[in-house]
């Protein structure tokens, strides 16, 4: 399936995005259709009317979806049935001691899979794995009927240090199986082999309540898109940022529930490989929230520790994307201090900012934005609810400006002011926490509102550069498109360095890479490469944190393994700590399938584009206090080695990008737009 | 006012960045758990003059939200005073007398003094929990220490470092009195680096604002805080509040000991007053001024979480210092229970007071105890002794929302418990049960959440545990007819024979052989509104699903 036709396609909160290439050179097709909650499906489909794609002649379609994160976050799960250790039932719903927020005394947690569907039954492993307590495997016959008894669709069986031995869990999976309807069984050791009884129980647990749910749709997708005429498979994003067929992707659910951030990332990766921007941090601002990622050496920073919300671990390998607040809709108000504040509340898509028209009355960073001249005042002629720019201006003179004694242009700058402030100091925030210094990084800025704040971010942070990709609105449906396979594995071993037998450790890894290029091999998809991802999780003795040290191969030696870790942990925390004893907790291995690259410079028609760089309009925007008269271009049109000095405001199809007085913007060979950030003007 | 208001927010923010940047960065270099994972420490900036609260890290420990502007101000009383040298530039002073502005001995203070064009214009400052301290039980939590001196090592404000480097001569005085000393200075690295990352974020900050700029910024802030404080307080319709809540007893003595709290609130003004309560007691349930005044501010801060932490937000909360009481306890009173116990009383007593006042924002009483069960001992298999610490949960209070939280965190603190196979890894135990503990919620309109339920076993060698809990005596207190959470209850089976602490909740070094067992059940929280006008379907529900 080299080359030929090419789908991505990616589900969003809001919006179902489609992108179709032709590796063969032209056949670029875009669409942007709302998504459709209730199945996915019908928005997929309807964002290939749009694009008028012919799906006879499409050889390979990936897809994004946010099926099971919306089911995880509404409970709209899949009744689900544990079975588990004796004594230990509570331990999805007791979580590790913690309260949802630091102040204030209330909360709330609803488990996974209410209490009266959580049976125990007798048997016992101990950290050793050795058999204290036999399964009894009765008990195990007689819950599982209960549990059909009382309706689960989905079981997960999950005992105490199954990681350490997995074989009553096997056991107890082989018995169930003889008597549960369908497939839909987990068990707690099999998506990730690792110590901690609440998060990988929770993951297995989320893992069985969406699997009939994902199970389902990929085969109604899969239905539906064969009846239009397509033939191949349809493979899946998962939150490693690698992507799985359809037909295996349910098997482990649980991977596809933080999918959605990740597609951007890969894409933001792939993009600044080609760019020769290896080091990005990701900048995502949306409609509700703003998402960062940070990576390095065009390898997007991965997290085994990801929490979907409060208490909600899932403990598998995932592009490790934080969400960091202030979105488009996110609102602006004078606190009882006097002061102004962004958010937390936000306007979301509906009523959404006063300028939707959709009956917002409380202004948003978008309407601040609008006020400024940043976007384009006179689109409100298109919208419903009668909104002129006074409706806009009379918000934040009631709102904002009567009380802080500033004028409603000012009040509209103040909040952009706060919110870039705000924003810059999360983003060092995420990079500092994974010890990198921001200003080391390239600003990679996508999403409807990304490319508006990104530059005046990038001056905050001290980031020189700023990387605006062809279609800053559909970076996750190119996340599909150029994401490879992957399969994760990670075994825990918990032993001191000085007594690792270095011979079972390559043996181990051989054995994960082996079980990775055979999942490959079941999918049948036409790979450029297979590679490998060595590495494993260490600490000091004493220590319960743990640092990912990368290897070159697997089978590295003792020394290497020392050297290496000494090596992360003095780049990571700046400390030295000669003398203590190290550990090796986790042993990971990747196994990763290239596919065929994409000519990312065919995202922009180069037949659209023009031999000058000439404005569509002019228009005042404000920048710090003073108005400018800023020309602006329509993004296709621009030639594409264009250079322009800001002010400027380049819009498109999918957001309007934003040069600051003092910033120059170049275009690049693939199609991207550089702003390099000028001395403060 | 001269300064802008974007100009004012932009700088609120970044003050608070800078203490968020040194709180990340103390907890990812530091080395033991109780800092890196635990988050038990806190950073912040404080006034040149007098060490009122600038800005705080937004993730600091809760208990330290009051305690380090005392410790910084009385440090600066010292060195006006002479009784502590003077600073230079690049000192570091490291103190954790629990008397001059701190907690218990485990929370260890550095202060360095910021300087600006050669002059003193704040101090940065942080606490962090060290693993040990010396004293006569590992970890510092005795239940039965009747002097500051059996609890560990004490030190006055010295200079740690001195014009940027370690004075190893004290540091080691204090690894000759502690206990695993050899991992503490991957802790004292980490937490120096904090305060040195603090020192770079701020000069930038005041190299872009100027000094004068953000002096006006820090001035103005304070004032807002406060005015905004009074206006929230003002929800509380003036007149006078009552409460008393009991600690079971101080480990020594086996009488409760009671906390009398009158609140009079008058317009944008609060006065708290504990002066009925109990005098200091002998055994370790004595707080310090500093501890029992951070108790009454993270207890405002649970109920008003809206308002960020500064000097501002605490003046209109005026604490009347209760002299002659166990809260205002003097050297040598033991203190190993003050932070982790006597402050979730202070806090379960403004909750109860106020309940009634803010019946939307406050809670029933939560299980108020850090269930600190300790198991020292020796491990036949590794040839080793070990220490291993059980903190655990328990129920939060029914509340005008909904049912309390199941097992639910210290009101104090913020950290996470391990996983019983952690524990299983690390210690020859082997638990039989971790689970809900049924039927502990308090009764009411809205229930109290469930404390826990674990069974522990001792699988070889010998141990001694050790147990410093609360609420033993008394459930958590029930609100506006609600009823109160059940009490802790602490069984140990030896040879089949269940032993019950005198203390009922404390007792220390109690010898266990292999097989022995500890069955530890946590407080549930209190209940909300009269059980009465519970709806029959949460009823039910509790029914199916076996929680009452």
């Amino acid at each position: 399936m080299a080359g030929g036709k090419i789908i991505g396609v990616d589900v969003g909160g809001t919006f179902t995005d489609l992108i179709q290439l032709d590796s063969d050179g032209g056949g670029l097709r875009i669409a942007k259709t709302p998504t459709t909650a209730d199945n996915q499906a019908f928005g997929v489909l309807a964002s290939m009317a749009e694009a008028e794609v012919d799906l006879s002649q499409v050889d390979l379609i990936v897809h994004g979806t946010t099926t099971t994160t919306n089911a995880v976050l509404e409970r709209k799960l899949s009744r689900t049935g544990l079975i588990t250790t004796a004594g230990f039932r509570d331990v999805l719903e007791l979580g590790r001691r913690t309260r949802p927020q630091a102040y204030g005394m209330k909360g709330q947690f609803i488990p996974i899979i209410p209490r009266d569907l959580r049976l125990e039954v007798p048997e016992r492993m101990d950290a050793a794995g050795e058999v204290v307590l036999p399964l009894d495997e009765d008990a195990v016959a007689a819950a599982t009927e209960v549990l059909l008894e009382r309706g689960c669709e989905a079981l997960v069986i999950h005992f105490l240090h199954a990681y350490a031995n997995p074989a009553h869990e096997l056991r107890a999976a082989g018995i169930a199986a003889r008597l549960w309807p369908n497939d839909f069984i987990t068990t707690g050791h099999s998506l990730l082999s690792e110590t901690r009884e609440f998060e990988r129980g929770v993951t297995a647990a989320v893992n069985a309540s969406v699997q009939p749910l994902l199970e389902r749709y990929v085969a109604r997708l899969r239905k539906e898109l064969g009846g239009k005429g397509y033939r191949g498979d349809v493979l899946v994003m998962n939150g490693n940022g690698g992507m799985i067929s359809s037909q295996l992707v349910s098997r482990e659910a649980a991977k596809t529930v933080m999918s959605g951030p990740a597609s951007g990332v890969m894409a933001a990766a792939y993009t600044g490989r080609i760019a020769g921007e290896t080091n990005l941090l990701t900048y995502d601002m949306g409609g509700t929230s703003t998402d960062v990622a940070l990576i390095r050496d065009g390898n997007p920073s991965v997290s085994n520790e990801i929490e979907v919300e409060y208490a909600m671990p899932i403990h598998v390998p995932m592009v490790d994307v934080r969400t960091v607040g202030a979105g488009g809709g996110s609102i602006a108000h004078v606190n009882l201090a006097g002061l102004l504040e962004i958010g937390p509340e936000s306007a979301g898509a509906e009523p959404g900012p006063i300028c939707y028209g959709k009956g917002g009355t409380r202004p948003t960073i978008s309407d601040a934005n609008l006020m400024l001249g940043r976007l384009d005042p006179g689109k409100l002629n298109a919208v419903a609810g009668g909104v002129t720019l006074d409706t806009v201006r009379a918000a934040f003179d009631a709102n904002i400006g009567d009380a802080l004694g500033l004028s409603a242009l000012q009040a509209a700058e103040a909040v952009i002011s706060v919110a870039n402030a705000k924003m810059a100091g999360a983003i060092r925030m995420v990079s500092l926490s994974l010890g990198e210094d921001p200003r080391d990084f390239a600003l990679f800025a996508f999403g409807g509102a990304g490319p508006l704040h990104a530059a005046a971010l990038a001056r905050e942070l001290g980031v020189p550069r700023v990387l605006v990709p062809a279609r800053p609105g559909l970076t996750n449906a190119l996340g599909c498109i150029v994401a490879d396979l992957r399969h994760d594995y990670v075994r825990t071993i918990n032993a001191p360095l000085d007594t690792v037998e270095m011979d079972s450790l390559h043996a181990l890894f051989a054995e994960q890479a082996a079980a990775g290029r055979a999942a490959l091999d079941r999918e049948n998809i036409e790979l450029r490469a297979v590679s490998h991802d060595f590495s494993v999780d260490m600490q000091f003795q004493g220590q319960s944190h743990i640092v990912r040290v990368p290897l070159e191969n697997g089978t590295p030696t003792r020394q290497d393994l020392r050297r290496r870790f000494e090596d992360v942990y003095w780049k990571r925390f700046k400390v030295e700590l000669a003398g203590m004893r190290a550990r090796v907790v986790n042993v990971n291995c990747s196994v990763i399938g290239a596919r065929e690259p994409v000519d990312l410079a065919l995202m922009i028609d180069p037949a659209g584009r023009k031999s000058t760089a000439e404005p569509t309009s002019r228009r005042d925007v404000m920048f710090d206090g003073v108005t400018h008269d800023t020309p602006v271009y329509w993004r296709d049109h621009l030639p594409s080695a264009v250079t322009l000095q800001g002010p400027a405001i380049i819009e498109q199809f999918d957001t309007t990008i934003l040069v600051p007085p003092g910033d120059r913007v170049e275009g690049c060979a693939n199609g991207n737009l550089i702003i390099h950030i000028g001395a403060a003007a | 006012m001269s300064i802008d208001p974007i100009t004012l927010s932009v700088i609120q923010a970044g003050l608070q960045q800078v203490c968020d940047e040194m709180d990340l960065s103390f907890s990812r270099a530091a080395f033991s758990p109780v800092i890196a994972e635990a988050n038990d420490r806190s950073d912040g900036i404080y006034a040149a003059d007098d060490g009122a609260l600038i800005a705080q890290g937004a993730g600091g420990l809760p208990v330290f939200v009051g305690t380090m502007q005392y410790s910084t101000r009385t440090l600066i009383e010292m060195i006006a005073e002479g009784r502590v040298a003077a600073p230079q530039p690049d000192d570091i002073y490291i103190v954790n007398d629990p008397y001059l502005g701190g907690t218990h001995l485990m929370d260890v203070r550095f202060a360095r003094p910021f300087y600006r064009d050669g002059k003193i214009f704040c101090w940065l400052s942080n606490t962090g929990h060290w693993p040990d301290t010396g004293g006569s039980v590992p970890g510092g939590f005795s239940a039965s220490a009747t002097s500051v001196e059996q609890e560990g090592l004490r030190l006055p404000p010295v200079r740690l470092f001195k014009q940027g480097v370690m004075d190893e001569e004290i540091y080691a005085i204090i690894c000759s009195n502690i206990r695993v000393a050899d991992q503490r200075i991957g802790d004292v690295k980490a937490q120096a680096a904090a305060l040195m990352v603090g020192e770079e974020r701020l000069n930038a900050l005041l190299d872009r604002y100027g000094d004068d700029v953000v002096r006006e910024a820090i001035a103005e802030l304070r004032v807002r805080a406060r005015d905004q404080m009074r206006s929230l307080i003002d929800e509380i319709p003036d007149g006078r509040y009552t409460s008393t809540a009991w600690i079971d007893s101080d480990g020594v003595v086996n009488e409760p000991l009671a906390i009398n709290l009158t609140i009079d609130k008058t317009p944008g003004h609060l006065v708290f007053d504990f002066s009925d309560s109990s005098p200091p007691c002998q055994g370790p349930m004595n707080s310090v001024l500093a501890t029992t005044l951070s108790s009454v501010y993270l207890a405002m801060r649970h109920i008003f979480p809206e308002v960020p932490v500064s000097a501002g937000a605490f003046e209109p909360l005026e604490v009347r210092r209760p002299e002659g009481t166990f809260l205002d306890a003097h050297y040598p009173r033991p203190v190993s229970g003050c932070a982790a116990e006597v402050s979730q009383r202070i806090a379960e007593a403004v909750f109860a007071a106020l309940v009634d006042a803010l019946p939307n924002r406050v809670t029933a009483a939560p299980a108020g105890t850090s269930g600190n069960f300790a198991l020292g001992g020796h491990d036949p298999l590794t040839g080793r002794d070990f220490v291993m610490y059980q903190l655990s949960g328990g129920g939060y209070g029914g509340n005008a929302d909904h049912d309390g939280l199941a097992n639910g965190c210290s009101t104090i603190g913020i950290s996470k418990a391990p996983p019983v196979e952690i524990m299983e890894q690390n210690f020859p135990v082997l638990y039989h049960r971790y689970a809900l503990r049924e039927g502990s919620g308090g009764e009411g309109r809205h229930r109290g959440g469930l404390g826990l339920d674990y069974e522990v076993e001792l699988r070889r060698g010998w141990a001694r545990a050790s147990f410093v809990m609360d609420h033993g005596r008394f459930g958590p207190q029930g609100a506006l007819g609600g009823k109160d959470g059940a009490p802790n209850v602490v069984e140990v089976w030896r040879g089949g024979e269940m032993y019950t602490p005198e203390h009922l909740s404390k007792e220390q070094d109690i010898p266990l052989q292999a097989g022995d067992r500890v069955r530890v059940k946590t407080p549930g929280g209190g209940g909300y509104g009269p059980p009465s006008d519970r709806p029959k379907a949460l009823i039910d529900e509790d029914k199916l699903l076996g929680r009452t």
